[in-house]
């Protein structure tokens, strides 16, 4: 016999534990080590999913349906799948507009609605009440029947125990004492509560390890294995049907009940505020893909077992209630503790869902009805210093309100279908605001109307056709209702418009979606957005597309930084506030003064921490009411912020092709750089040594002045001696200079040609005249080997005769001295002519070959002699010849003489006369 | 490059959530629909369940490189 005392005391001390957990996990948490940090503890507290109708309530399902329950758990494993398009998206968009409940996120995408969040409110609320209730009936009926242990016959009075004497009621009141505790300990801007989702996540655990050892002991303690069960089954016709879909089931319900529960898992209020208020991170998703769905499969795979074992065992209408089997089979085989183990298990699962379903309700509640209200201008309330408080008080009050609204409804419905089917009706009716909220962050296009009209739509739907149906079958309703308002039979609720022969639950989510979003995309379409809506859908549309910066453009207001303080102040408490101020002073490097103008930037920020604290659209009404003329945001400015995506994703481009071609252009500059350098050295070499040619003349010019200044009795051939090298020293001053300035102007391009047909016959007589008294000096022979006929150059006859002067002058300076031989020798070549000058002088050593072409730069050494000279004649004489588009080089070795020759190409007339 | 690959795994996941739809749902679901048992175990039973098993370790593959 199980004492009374002993199952009071275990819950007692399994919800204290609850309490431990959380306290712990809240003080990690203030400490900054947070214990809930994780994938797996994500996952986990996702499986809050499974509440008691899952853990009693699928047994009982699969007692008259086979596998029929198991759509439910199939369907948020595809969208788990999923997660990382939608849920992410959904997360990333919570995060960045601080929202806190669904309610909230419904009313920030449509333009801050008060009408849109409030109408999400009482959907959820009206829909999930029931489902509270439910976990309260379930908690209350497995005590009683736990209580009279071995007996598994539902007690007679079950469900009708005197009020006080009814766990469910005390239960209800410690679990709200526990939501308050740590569902609303202070008003912060994210709303997490990190020691609930420890204990949520602890409560997961329970409810699994105690119904696997349920499926466990039915399976292998009662029966011998899987293969025994099932055969014991197959053999009895009436378990055996259960096998298959076909009794139970059609395809079409498969279908929608595994849409239903693909909507559920995102839309329920306690699944939003798990997996997206309560993340703590968006990667924890990545775990939660595959580690969600596998705890379902885990704590759906013993269920059919177990719904047989409890068929076989009492028999079919054997007198026990299928949906006890988890708890019945237990203490059938007086297994104490194993039937203690259950019913904790149970205990788990219904906690657990009433916990975050009541955090979630009290957040959406106060948000968008109680707090828009009381917080309107003319509100005396709203004057007043401090509102944190209230806001906690209206929340807490909420929580009380809600379980005790769970808990009135549990006693009042009793057994009657409006309690025992609620489970699916609660899925259907928050699966009403999904169009909303998938529309909202996948199309753009989605107006606040469309969403109003698409809730009001599917909202009237589902009450037609699923809540007054179940009211009537409680005789709540007059049962002719069932048969059509008024008798007609088109409107028959559950045969609207004579669509027949679907289960409830299809019949009501076809109409009701057909109605939701047909009036939701209808009147989207039809309407026509504002530009503050076009805004906000832009900014949930392109979340992972958009800067941060942009957001803040949304607010046109301005208003005093001691206005915007003080209003955080009486949400937030002074210290907050302040730190809130100084965190953005400090990121926008602003000094905020009191008295200073508060920027839309600013002014956005503080709308969102309140919007953390208070929800979106009661943010907007008290930000508004310090901020001055809010002004509406232009069409203008809307398609900046709509085109803003865009041309960030062209700018890149942009970017990215600006700086390849920066990189080309430094790699060109760094090469013209190390060349500019090379010739800056060069002009340096050119000026320090034109500056030494120049002095040496001048030196010696000056050393014979001053001689014969000093000495006026000089001897006259003495004198003349010394004014003779003054006059050549003078002249070759001057034909440095000379040089130096034609060597310029032909470098610089700025030498006038006179371009005309040469013959280089008479240029090479003319020379050879010219320096036929230099020859005869050094006693040098001068041959020239002029063939008789040759083609005119085009060429400027004065520049070739420099030249032509210029290497003959070398030549008789650099060959042999006293028996000297040099030869000129005329040919044509490759349609011009070719002039080679011999010497049979040293010869040039082949490291100085191109060297006597640079100025200044002459061939011999100190051994040989230096060579009279300005070392100008070749570079010169080259630029010529190269300008006159010809070549000139040389050929040499040592002691075998140098022969320099050039080319000229062919004049005009002579070409044109060739044969 | 990365975005690339990002999409490309995202674009997977959707692959293999309809996989699994088509997998759960009618007619697929007939196939196995049997009065039968296979290895001890009723064919619809067993099935869902492998099947189910099998799409979780795909999306487990999937998303274990995720960014």
């Amino acid at each position: 016999m199980l004492q009374t005392w002993v199952i009071v005391a275990v819950s007692a001390a399994y919800l204290g534990l609850l309490f431990g957990i959380a306290y712990y996990a809240d003080k990690r948490a203030d400490a900054g080590r947070s214990l809930i940090s994780n994938g797996a503890i994500y996952a986990l507290s996702l499986a809050v999913y499974a509440t008691s109708w899952t853990y009693y309530g699928s047994v009982g399902r699969a007692a008259t349906t086979g596998v029929g329950f198991l759509p439910i758990y199939l369907g948020p494993t595809l969208t788990i799948m999923l997660g990382w398009l939608v849920l992410r998206k959904i997360i990333r968009i919570s995060r960045r507009q601080r929202i806190t409940s669904l309610a909230d996120f419904v009313s920030a995408r449509y333009g801050k609605s008060t009408l849109l969040g409030g109408l999400v409110t009482v959907i959820a609320v009206v829909g999930i009440v029931p489902y509270i209730a439910l976990q309260l009936k379930a908690v209350s009926n497995t005590f009683v029947i736990l209580r009279h242990y071995p007996d598994t016959t539902p007690p007679p009075g079950l469900g009708s125990t005197p009020v006080l004497h009814d766990t469910a009621l005390y239960t209800a009141l410690l679990l709200a004492a526990f939501t308050i505790l740590f569902g609303t300990r202070h008003l912060d801007a994210t709303e997490r509560h990190e020691g609930m989702v420890a204990a949520i996540a602890f409560e997961s655990i329970v409810k699994l390890v105690a119904f696997l050892a349920v499926g466990l002991f039915v399976t292998f303690g009662i029966f011998g294995g899987l293969g025994d069960l099932f055969a014991q089954a197959d053999a009895d016709p009436g378990l055996s049907e259960l096998f298959t879909l076909t009794p139970g089931v059609e395809y079409e319900s498969w279908v929608w009940l595994t849409v239903l529960s693909m909507l559920a898992i995102l839309f329920l209020p306690r699944q939003f505020h798990i997996a997206v208020v309560e993340n703590v991170d968006e990667r924890h998703l990545r775990t939660a893909t595959w580690l969600f769905p596998l705890y379902l499969l885990a704590i759906n795979i013993f269920v059919l077992p177990i719904a047989f074992g409890g068929l076989l065992r009492f028999g079919q209408g054997g007198g026990v209630d299928a949906d006890t089997f988890v708890l019945a089979l237990p203490m059938a085989e007086q297994q104490e503790s194993l039937a203690l183990f259950a019913f904790v298990g149970g205990l788990s699962a219904a906690t657990g869902m009433i916990i975050v379903e009541m955090v979630a309700l009290s957040t959406m509640v106060s948000n968008t009805l109680v707090l828009p209200v009381l917080l309107q201008r003319w509100s005396r309330i709203a004057q007043r210093r401090e509102l944190g408080g209230l806001v906690l008080t209206v929340r807490r009050v909420t929580i009380v309100a809600v379980v005790l609204l769970g808990y009135a409804y549990f006693r009042t419905a009793g057994e009657t279908p409006a309690l025992v089917d609620m489970g699916l009706v609660s899925f259907a009716a928050v699966a009403q605001i999904a169009p909303a909220v998938l529309g909202g962050i996948f199309w753009k296009g989605g107006t606040r109307n469309g969403a109003l009209a698409g809730l009001v739509a599917g909202f009237a739907v589902w009450i037609y056709t699923l809540l007054l149906p179940t009211l009537a079958r409680s005789d709540w309703l007059p049962a002719e209702f069932l048969d059509g308002p008024f008798g007609v039979e088109l409107l028959r609720p559950q045969a609207l418009f004579g669509v027949d022969g679907m289960d409830e639950i299809s019949h009501a989510m076809f109409w009701s979606m057909l109605a939701n979003v047909g009036a939701y995309v209808t009147v989207s379409l039809m309407g026509r957005p504002s530009p503050t809506e076009q805004g906000h859908a832009a900014l949930f549309v392109d979340v992972f597309r958009r800067p941060r910066a942009v957001d803040a453009r949304f607010w046109r207001g301005s208003a005093s930084v001691a206005d915007l303080q003080a209003l955080l102040e009486r949400f937030l408490g002074p210290a907050a506030a302040r730190e809130a101020l100084d965190d953005f002073g400090r990121a926008n490097q602003l000094a905020l003064t009191p008295e200073a103008q508060a920027d839309a930037a600013l002014v956005h920020r503080v709308e969102m921490l309140l919007t953390g604290a208070i929800g979106a659209a009661s943010a907007r009404v008290v930000v508004a009411s310090v901020v001055e003329e809010e002004e509406p945001l232009g069409l203008g400015e809307v398609m900046e912020i709509l085109g803003e995506a865009s041309q960030v994703l062209a700018y890149s481009r942009e970017l990215e092709r600006k700086s390849r071609e920066l990189e080309a252009a430094t790699a060109g500059l760094r090469a013209a750089n190390q060349r500019l350098q090379e010739l800056d050295r060069l002009k340096d070499d050119f000026v320090s040594t034109i500056t030494h040619e120049l002095r040496t003349p001048l030196t010696s010019i000056r050393a014979f002045s001053e001689i014969l200044l000093d000495n006026p009795g000089l001897a006259a051939a003495d004198r003349e001696s010394y004014l003779r090298i003054i006059v050549d020293e003078t002249e070759r001053l001057t034909r440095l200079i000379n040089q130096v300035l034609d060597l310029a102007k032909i470098e610089s391009g700025r030498a006038e040609w006179q371009i005309a047909d040469v013959d280089l016959k008479e240029v090479v007589d003319d020379s050879a005249a010219a320096t036929a008294q230099l020859f005869s000096d050094r006693g040098a022979t001068l041959a020239l080997r002029l063939p008789p006929a040759l083609p005119l150059v085009a060429a400027d006859r004065d520049r070739v005769v420099q030249v032509m002067l210029n290497l003959l002058s070398n030549a008789a300076k650099f060959c042999e001295p006293g028996h000297g031989q040099v030869t000129v020798e005329l040919r044509a070549e490759d349609g011009g002519v070719r002039v080679d000058v011999r010497d049979n002088g040293p010869g040039i050593r082949p490291d100085e070959r191109e060297v006597i072409f640079d100025k200044f730069r002459q061939g011999g050494n100190a051994a040989t002699g230096r060579p009279q000279g300005t070392g100008l004649g070749l570079p010169i004489s080259r630029e010529i010849i190269v300008q006159l588009g010809g070549r000139l080089w040389v050929e040499s070795g040592p002691g075998r003489g140098a022969t320099f020759s050039f080319t000229l190409p062919a004049g005009v007339r002579t070409a044109a006369a060739r044969p | 490059m990365r975005e690339r690959s990002e999409r490309q795994r995202a674009a997977r996941l959707v692959a293999a959530t309809v996989f699994g739809f088509l997998l759960f749902n009618y007619p697929i679901l007939a196939v196995f629909d049997l009065d039968a048992r296979f290895l001890g175990v009723p064919v619809l039973w067993a099935y869902l369940f492998t099947a189910w098993a099998g799409l979780i370790v795909l999306a487990a593959v999937i998303v274990r490189r995720l960014g």
